[in-house]
C-alpha cells in the first residue's frame, strides 16, 4: 500500500465531503427559519411574555395549563378539525377524479390543465372578499338563490357547521386544482402498457381506475394527504377574512387554532407566552395527525393494490 | 369597487404577519433628541389611517406646498384592522408608518408604552385643542404622544323618506323634539315606528347602539385607578346590556347587523333600518355606503343628552426615520384650518378650539344630508357632552367582550341574552386580569 499523495487525499476528501456541501444550503436555511423559531417559541412559551412589554418571569408550564383550561381552546380545536375534514377529504377525492379526467384524450389539453390552476393564483384574501359577498347572511348570493327557490336562507355566520362549510368551500376552490395537477403528473408517469394490459383483460374503465391508477398513485396520495394535513390544520387566511372583524365570529364559531394563537398574542390579552404555548400544542397535534394519516393512507393504498389481484 | 380594493390592501397588510407592506428595515428607535432634519431634504412620509379621515385632498395640497415631500397613504378599512397592525408592528419594532392614526379607544393601552412614540410636545401648539383631548395623550412627565384630529359628538341620523312612510314627522326639528329624552324614549319611539313600518328596523346594530350608551358612563369597565371592574359585578354595564338586548331582540328594533360587515354595508342600499347613532365621522361613511339613496337627514338630538364616540389622534412612532418631517406634517394636518377641510370632506368634527368657533365650520351644510347645517348641529352636540368616560389600559379588551355578547344574540343568533352574558363573564375570567 503506497502512501497517498496530498493531491489524492484532497480529491478523496472532495468526493466524500462535496455532496454535503451541496445540500447544506437547505439545512442551514431550515435551521435559521425553521428550527430556531421552533426552539425560540418553546422558550417564549415557558415565560410570561407580553407582546409589547416583552419578556417576563419564567413560569414553567403555567401557560400550557392555562390554555387547556379555556373553552375557547377546545372550540378552536373543534373548528380546526371540522374545517380541515370538510376541506381536505373532498379536496383529495375531487383532485384525483379531476386529474383522471385531465389524463384522458382531451382537446386543448394544456388549456384545461392550466385552467384548474387558475383559482390557485388568485390571492386568498381576494378570494375571501368575493366569498364574503357570496355567503353574506342577509345580502349574499347563496341565500338569495335559496330564497328564490322558496327555501330559507342559511345562517352562514351564525351556525358553526354552516360557517365551516363556507370556509371549506373557499379552501377547496383554491387548492383542488393545485392537487389535481400533482396527481396528474403522477398519472402521466404510470406506464401505459399496464392500462393496455388491463383493457386486453377486459377491465372496465372504473375497474382500471380503482385497480391500476389509484394503487400506482400511492406515494403521491400519501404526499398530498400529508401536505394537506399540514396546511389544513394551519388554516388562517380564509376564516379570518370570513367576516370583517376577523375574530372567528362573536361566539368564535369559526375561530381556528392559528386564529386563537393570533387572538392570544395580538388580541385583547397580548399574551405571547400563551400564544407560544398554543403554537407548540398545534405543532404536536400536526405531527400526531400527520403520522396517523400516513398510516391510514398506507394501509388504504396497499389494501387497494392487494384487491387488484383478486 | 374602490372600497373592495382598499379592503384588500388593508387586509393584506394586517392578515400577513410578515407582510410585504412594511417599509423594509428601520434603524433602532430614534430618541426625540434627534438632530433637526434639513427642511428641504427629499423625503417620503407614510401616513396610516382608517375609515375616512378626509385627508386625500390635504395630502395633495401639502405635497404641492412642499415639493420635497412625497406622502404615501395607507388606509385600513376598519379601526380594528388598524389596531392589529399597530400592535404587531409596534412589538416588532419596525414597519409602522411615519404617522400612525390611533383611535381614542385603544389610546390608553398605548399610553403604557409612551416610549415607543416620539414626543410631540410643542409650546407653540398650546391651547390648540380641547383640554380633555390633550390630557388623554399627555403622560405624567409631560410627554405628548399624539395630536388630536377629531372628536365624535353624536347626533341621530335618520331616513326622512322611511319616516314619512311610517307616518312620522320628517323635519329635523320635529324629529329632534320627538326623540328628546333618554334611551327609553328612543326605544319607545322605535317600537312605535316598527309597528307602523313595513319591516324596516329602528336602528342598525345592537353593538353600535351599546357603544353610544357606554360612552355616557363615567367608569364603564374600569375604576379610575385603572383596575378592571369584574364583569360579573359590573351592574351598570349589565343593566345597559339588558336594556339594549331587550330593545334589539325582544322588541325587534334592531336590523341585526354587525357594523362594517358586508350585510351592514349593503343594508344602506336596501332600506333595512331608519335611524342610527351618528358621530361626526360617520357622516362620510353613510354617504359612501348609501350612495344614490335619497332621504338621509340628521337631527340635533341624542338620547341621554350628549355623547362622544371615537375621535382620533395622529402619532409619530419612535421607529420613524423622519420624525421631524413627520411631526411637521402631523402638526399641519391637525391645524384648525386643515381639520375644517377634513370636516367638509368627510364630516370628521374638529377637536381644535379655534375650529369650533370658525364660521366656516358653523355655517357648513351637508348636501347629502338634505343640506343639514351639520357644523352647527355637531357643535351643539359637542357642547351637550357632559361625561368623558374613563378608559383604562383594558378598556378595549373589556368592551370587546360585551360587543361580542351583543353580536351573538343580535347578529348571529347563537345565544339568548342570559347565556350570552354568561359567556362574556367566562371570557372575562380567561383574560386573566387581576
Amino acid at each position: 500500500m503506497k502512501e497517498l499523495t496530498w493531491r489524492q487525499r484532497l480529491s478523496r476528501f472532495d468526493v466524500k465531503a462535496s455532496p454535503y456541501l451541496y445540500i447544506s444550503p437547505f439545512f442551514i436555511l431550515f435551521f435559521i427559519v425553521g428550527l430556531f423559531p421552533l426552539a425560540y417559541t418553546a422558550w417564549v412559551s415557558v415565560h410570561e411574555w407580553h407582546l409589547i412589554g416583552g419578556q417576563g418571569d419564567l413560569v414553567g408550564f403555567t401557560n400550557y395549563t392555562d390554555v387547556v383550561q379555556q373553552p375557547n381552546f377546545y372550540k378552536a380545536l373543534r373548528n380546526t378539525f371540522s374545517i380541515f375534514l370538510l376541506s381536505s377529504v373532498p379536496q383529495v377525492l375531487a383532485a384525483i377524479v379531476i386529474a383522471y379526467l385531465l389524463d384522458t384524450n382531451l382537446r386543448a389539453k394544456t388549456f384545461w390543465r392550466m385552467g384548474v390552476l387558475l383559482p390557485f393564483v388568485v390571492a386568498p384574501v381576494a378570494v375571501s372578499l368575493i366569498f364574503a359577498k357570496i355567503f353574506a347572511d342577509q345580502s349574499g348570493l347563496v341565500n338569495a338563490v335559496l330564497e328564490l327557490m322558496g327555501a330559507t336562507g342559511i345562517a352562514w355566520h351564525g351556525d358553526p357547521f354552516a360557517a365551516h362549510v363556507a370556509i371549506a368551500t373557499m379552501v377547496n376552490f383554491r387548492w383542488t386544482g393545485y392537487n389535481a395537477l400533482i396527481f396528474l403528473a403522477a398519472m402521466q408517469a404510470i406506464p401505459r402498457e399496464i392500462y393496455e394490459a388491463a383493457i386486453v383483460d377486459g377491465a372496465a374503465r372504473w375497474r382500471t381506475f380503482f385497480s391500476v391508477t389509484v394503487p400506482m398513485l400511492r406515494p403521491t396520495i400519501i404526499f398530498v394527504v400529508i401536505t394537506s394535513t399540514i396546511g389544513g390544520l394551519q388554516i388562517f387566511d380564509e376564516p379570518r377574512m370570513f367576516d370583517t372583524l376577523g375574530q372567528g365570529g362573536a361566539d368564535r364559531q369559526w375561530m381556528t387554532l392559528t386564529m386563537y394563537i393570533y387572538e392570544l398574542g395580538w388580541g385583547a390579552q397580548k399574551n405571547f407566552g400563551r400564544a407560544a404555548a398554543v403554537s407548540w400544542l398545534l405543532f404536536l397535534i400536526i405531527v400526531l395527525v400527520g403520522v396517523v394519516n400516513f398510516l391510514i393512507t398506507r394501509s388504504i393504498a396497499s389494501s387497494a393494490s392487494g384487491k387488484a389481484g383478486r | 369597487m374602490r372600497a373592495a380594493i382598499r379592503n384588500i390592501a388593508a387586509v393584506a397588510c394586517v392578515g400577513a404577519l410578515l407582510s410585504a407592506c412594511s417599509t423594509g428595515t428601520t434603524p433602532e428607535a430614534t430618541q426625540s433628541d434627534a438632530p433637526s432634519a434639513d427642511p428641504n431634504q427629499e423625503v417620503t412620509l407614510s401616513v396610516a389611517t382608517f375609515n375616512e379621515f378626509g385627508y386625500e385632498e390635504l395630502f395633495e395640497e401639502y405635497m404641492a406646498d412642499n415639493p420635497n415631500v412625497t406622502i404615501e397613504h395607507r388606509k385600513a378599512a376598519t379601526s380594528n384592522e388598524a389596531r392589529d397592525n399597530m400592535n404587531t408592528r409596534l412589538a416588532a419594532g419596525s414597519g409602522l408608518a411615519d404617522i400612525e392614526a390611533i383611535e381614542v379607544d385603544w389610546l390608553t393601552e398605548l399610553m403604557q408604552y409612551s416610549d415607543k412614540f416620539t414626543d410631540l410636545a410643542d409650546p407653540e401648539l398650546d391651547g390648540r385643542w380641547l383640554d380633555w383631548k390633550v390630557e388623554a395623550v399627555t403622560t405624567e412627565d409631560g410627554k405628548v404622544i399624539g395630536y388630536g384630529t377629531d372628536v365624535g359628538p353624536e347626533a341621530i341620523c335618520y331616513r326622512a323618506d322611511l319616516f314619512e312612510q311610517a307616518g312620522f314627522p320628517t323635519d329635523r326639528e320635529e324629529v329632534a323634539d320627538l326623540l328628546e329624552g333618554d334611551w327609553d324614549t328612543y326605544f319607545n319611539v322605535g317600537k312605535d315606528f316598527v309597528a307602523n313600518s313595513d319591516g324596516v328596523a329602528w336602528f342598525d346594530s345592537a353593538s353600535a347602539t351599546f357603544q353610544g350608551m357606554v360612552n355616557q358612563v363615567e367608569n364603564p369597565f374600569e375604576n379610575s385607578d385603572g383596575t378592571p371592574i369584574p364583569l360579573a359585578e359590573n351592574d351598570e354595564i349589565k343593566s345597559i346590556y339588558d336594556d339594549i338586548a331587550t330593545a334589539a331582540v325582544d322588541d325587534n328594533l334592531s336590523a341585526g347587523l354587525a357594523q362594517w360587515s358586508e350585510d351592514w354595508t349593503n343594508a344602506f342600499q336596501t332600506d333595512k333600518f331608519a335611524t342610527m347613532l351618528c358621530p361626526g365621522w360617520m357622516l362620510g361613511v353613510i354617504e359612501g355606503n348609501a350612495e344614490g339613496v335619497e332621504g338621509w337627514d340628521i337631527a340635533n338630538v341624542f338620547p341621554g343628552g350628549g355623547g362622544n364616540w371615537g375621535g382620533s389622534y395622529l402619532t409619530v412612532p419612535a421607529q420613524s426615520e423622519n420624525p421631524e418631517h413627520a411631526k411637521k406634517l402631523a402638526a399641519w394636518l391637525t391645524a384648525p384650518e386643515q381639520q375644517i377641510k377634513a370636516f367638509e370632506s368627510k364630516g370628521t368634527f374638529p377637536s381644535q378650539v379655534e375650529a369650533l368657533e370658525d364660521p366656516a365650520l358653523l355655517d357648513s351644510t351637508n348636501a347629502f344630508f338634505n343640506d343639514a347645517p351639520t357644523g352647527q348641529i355637531l357643535a351643539d352636540r359637542a357642547n351637550a357632552i357632559e361625561v368623558q368616560p374613563f378608559k383604562g389600559p383594558n378598556y378595549f379588551a373589556l368592551a370587546q367582550l360585551v360587543t361580542d355578547a351583543l353580536n351573538r344574540l343580535d347578529v348571529e343568533g347563537t345565544d339568548d341574552a342570559a347565556s350570552s352574558w354568561d359567556k362574556a363573564v367566562e371570557a372575562y375570567a380567561a383574560l386573566g386580569l387581576s
